[in-house]
């Protein structure tokens, strides 16, 4: 046999190696396709709406969201106030704490007492939103108007301490595995040249590990912008532009889940819950967009 | 009587001839700056080296030859405590500085920073080429501009790389060649001011040129500091070192002037054969 044939025979390898490239396409082009849907799927409700009824400068600077009234009004700044009061509020507290403990775990624990504690923050993440809801409407509440003797234990300071136990335990193993990712040879040449643990940590660990940090942390964002159950929950879920951290709020997410249920398909109700979706997905993209750039930013540094 | 000194030294000549640039030879008159005792190493109960006992000298240069798995790194780990790096890591016995043992100082990293290391791979830090020369001296609350200025061009010069990145110093250490990031290493480490310095088989990832210029920089860093060199190269340990030490299979075979051990005066065969490339 002419050895060149060799060159041209599709053998059983080849086959493989086309179908797996071919699976792997699929696979990759999938997430983007379902992605684009669900934004053209979310445009195409709330266009109607966007374009035709809606006031613009109602939707932004307005509190009264009046979808039911006769004469409905849709102005969603107390909905957008609340979202970003509650994960605003959230984030303040459980950023630090996240990155406290994936600092504990990935850089002081060791042996058993690092495993046992991932295991438990994993576990952690895995518990339903609902009953979050759940812990907040019947443990924070009583416990908020009895430490603070205020009427109603609902409000931003109660979801937000939902939400950011919530989002804390992803942000954790996030941040964590960031942290993971710096070579030990690293801390041992710092170390080796004199440096304290804490030292280690500031100047090397942390700086080399900041494009993950910062992914941890826009993770928890989106985690909180996005969770709907417990914060309807836990948050009052009042129309209200809040003044202290006991006043309750809604939030965008809670007011889409609470009421698209009881609107008619088509109406101008169910068109404005669309728009509040549409704006839900730009923003979230603008913060990916922007996280992208600003740790593209670093690298380029 | 200390193990293994030159003829010149046990011959009751004190060697300590200084010249205008330092110090020219080992002080082997004096207290040794490093004292090990019947240093046993053992990973989770599999010992790595056993009952080591030796002496180094200020202002020598020690080397330690032998083959893989023979305890060197591992005696290396222990001299400036990175054994805390590994919890199955047991070590055994006394090791000094400066007559005060190791484990007795309070603050190991004021221990660590009077001791400099270069690895096998060179690790550059993933920072600047200044500030890698300029972390140990930032460490040690240098803060002004001028004077960390200084402190990297003149460590850089020591370690026959200013010339090469005196135009790069803010470009990332990592992406100098393998040759100048060993060379950036060893500034890094002449930036702690250290009384010793450790090379762990620093030819490793460097181009033969290269260790030629390094091992010339180690020869005049002799005048300043005491240097233990841990190689794989056994005519590098007979090139730079004052006296060797063969380690094999977790036992010190040998210890001597390097030219006994290397023109065939040795207590173990078993030198002499591993010198010569019979085995290892």
């Amino acid at each position: 046999m002419d050895p060149r044939d060799a060159m041209d025979r599709r053998d059983l390898a080849w086959y493989v190696d086309r179908v797996a490239q071919a699976l792997v396409f699929v696979g990759g082009i999938s997430a983007i396709i379902f992605i684009l849907g669900i934004f053209v799927f979310v445009t195409k409700e709330g266009l109607d709406f966007v374009l035709g009824s809606l006031n613009l400068g109602e939707f932004f600077t307005s509190i009264a969201w009046r979808p039911t009234s006769n004469n409905p009004t849709y102005g969603a700044l107390a909905l957008m106030v609340g979202t970003a009061s509650v994960t605003g509020f959230a984030m303040l507290f459980s950023v630090p704490l996240s990155l406290g403990a994936a600092l504990y775990i990935g850089e002081f624990a060791t042996g058993k007492t690092r495993e046992a504690l991932k295991i438990l923050v994993e576990m952690l993440a895995a518990i339903p939103s609902v009953v979050w809801g759940f812990v907040g409407m019947s443990i924070m509440n009583p416990l908020i108007i009895e430490t603070f003797d205020v009427p109603v234990g609902l409000g931003v300071l109660n979801a937000g301490l939902i939400l950011g136990l919530m989002a804390a335990p992803i942000m954790t193993t996030i941040a964590e595995d960031a942290l993971k990712a710096v070579p030990d040879t690293y801390r041992e040449a710092a170390e080796a040249l004199g440096a304290t643990r804490w030292e280690v940590i500031l100047k090397v660990v942390i700086p080399a590990s900041k494009n993950g940090l910062l992914a941890a942390v826009l993770l928890g964002v989106g985690r909180g912008f996005g969770e709907t159950m417990a914060v309807l929950m836990a948050s009052g879920h009042a129309i209200n532009l809040p003044t202290s951290p006991f006043d309750s709020v809604r939030a965008l997410t809670a007011t889409i889940a609470a009421e698209l249920g009881d609107t008619v398909y088509g109406s101008s109700h169910y068109g404005a819950l669309f728009t509040l979706g549409i704006f839900l997905f730009l923003v979230t993209f603008i913060v990916n967009l922007t996280a992208d750039v600003v740790v593209r930013g670093i690298r380029k540094k | 009587m200390v193990d293994g000194l030159p003829a010149s030294a046990t011959a009751g000549v004190l060697a300590a001839a200084t010249t205008a640039g330092g110090v020219a030879s080992p002080l082997y008159g004096e207290p040794p700056i490093i004292e090990v005792r019947d240093l046993t190493i053992s990973y989770d109960g599999q010992p790595a080296l056993r009952d080591i006992s030796l002496d180094i000298f200020r202002h020598e240069i020690f080397g330690i030859i032998g083959p893989a798995n023979s305890g060197k790194t591992s005696f290396l780990r222990t001299l400036n405590r990175m054994d805390g790096f590994n919890p199955g890591m047991d070590v055994r016995g006394s090791i000094r500085l400066n007559g005060k043992d190791i484990n007795d100082w309070r603050n190991v990293y004021a221990l660590r920073s009077r001791i400099g290391v270069v690895f096998p791979l060179p690790v550059g830090l993933p920072l600047t080429v200044y500030d890698n020369v300029a972390f140990s001296p930032r460490l040690r609350g240098i803060r002004r501009k001028a004077d960390l200025d200084e402190v990297v061009e003149r460590c850089l010069t020591r370690a026959a790389l200013w010339d090469e990145v005196k135009d790069r110093l803010d470009s990332l250490g990592s992406l100098l060649s393998g040759g100048q990031q060993q060379r950036l290493t060893i500034a890094r480490a002449l930036s702690q001011e250290p009384e010793l310095l450790l090379l762990d088989e620093f030819s490793i990832a460097v181009d033969p040129v290269t260790t030629m210029r390094i091992e010339d920089v180690l020869r005049e860093l002799r005048s300043e500091l005491t240097i233990v060199l841990v190689t794989n190269l056994v005519q590098q340990a007979r090139r730079l070192a004052d006296r060797t030490a063969f380690f094999l299979m977790g036992e010190m075979v040998d210890i001597g002037a390097t030219e006994d051990l290397f023109e065939g005066r040795v207590r173990d065969e078993r030198t002499t054969g591993y010198i010569e490339g019979r085995f290892g």
